[in-house]
């Protein structure tokens, strides 16, 4: 680590804690991917990582980069917006495709547990999405 | 001293993305429906740009970010693409 001989303690500090913060979060929501029990649950769980991981492990990497390189280093920006922008899109397309495969199937997550085993016959005889 | 603080730090901050690219690589390889899979795959994918920048910051170039730009920008056409398939059973109609 050649460019970094001394750096200063609140350097090291800030972009530590920055770093072990996002890693933590991101560790904790693929905790909640694997633990979590409906997909429904799931989906939420791994935007953790992407909003508050990303956050926080670019602004350390802004912050890295600009005291090295003795000028403003803004490129990392260009992650964290573009991770910002695309997952709500992408995670709401998987979402929809997921209703849309559970319906088919007869099954409406949408509906509680109670009124599903009540309603089950209506939702499969009058399916709105089978073609 | 104080880049030792940063290196450890850095080293853990790496293993905890490891830990996380390893349960997503569970919920990828064993999630019960396919959708669940897709998911496993965009947590891992973002997990790994994470990771990547992670490597940058630590070896001071400025190269990883690229590469991580570039995994960014593939998963979301990836995740797309697969979420498209699932829904209609073709990417391009």
């Amino acid at each position: 680590m050649s460019p970094e001989q001394d750096i200063p303690l609140w350097l090291a500090l800030g972009v530590s804690i920055l770093a072990l913060l996002g890693a933590f979060l991101t560790l904790l929501g693929t905790i909640g991917l694997v633990r979590l029990q409906s997909f429904y649950q799931r989906i939420h769980a791994p935007t953790l990582g992407t909003s508050y991981g990303t956050a926080s492990i670019v602004i350390a990497s802004i912050l890295f980069f600009s005291y090295v390189e003795t000028r403003p280093v803004l490129h990392e920006v260009l992650i964290g917006i573009f991770i910002t922008a695309t997952t709500p899109v992408t995670l709401m397309l998987l979402g929809r495709a997921a209703l849309y495969r559970d319906r088919a199937e007869g099954k409406d997550p949408v509906l509680p547990a109670d009124e599903q085993a009540d309603a089950v016959f209506p939702i499969t005889s009058s399916r709105p999405h089978r073609q | 001293m104080n880049t030792a603080i940063l290196e450890w730090s850095l080293t853990i901050a790496q293993i905890m993305l490891g830990i996380a690219m390893l349960l997503a690589t569970f919920r990828m390889v064993n999630g019960p429906r396919a959708q669940d899979k897709v998911l496993g795959l965009d947590a891992l994918y973002v997990v790994a740009m994470l990771e990547l920048l992670l490597f940058g910051l630590r070896s001071g170039s400025s190269i990883y970010f690229e590469a991580a730009l570039v995994i960014a920008i593939l998963g979301f056409v990836s995740t797309v693409a697969l979420a498209k398939f699932l829904m209609r059973g073709e990417v391009i109609e």
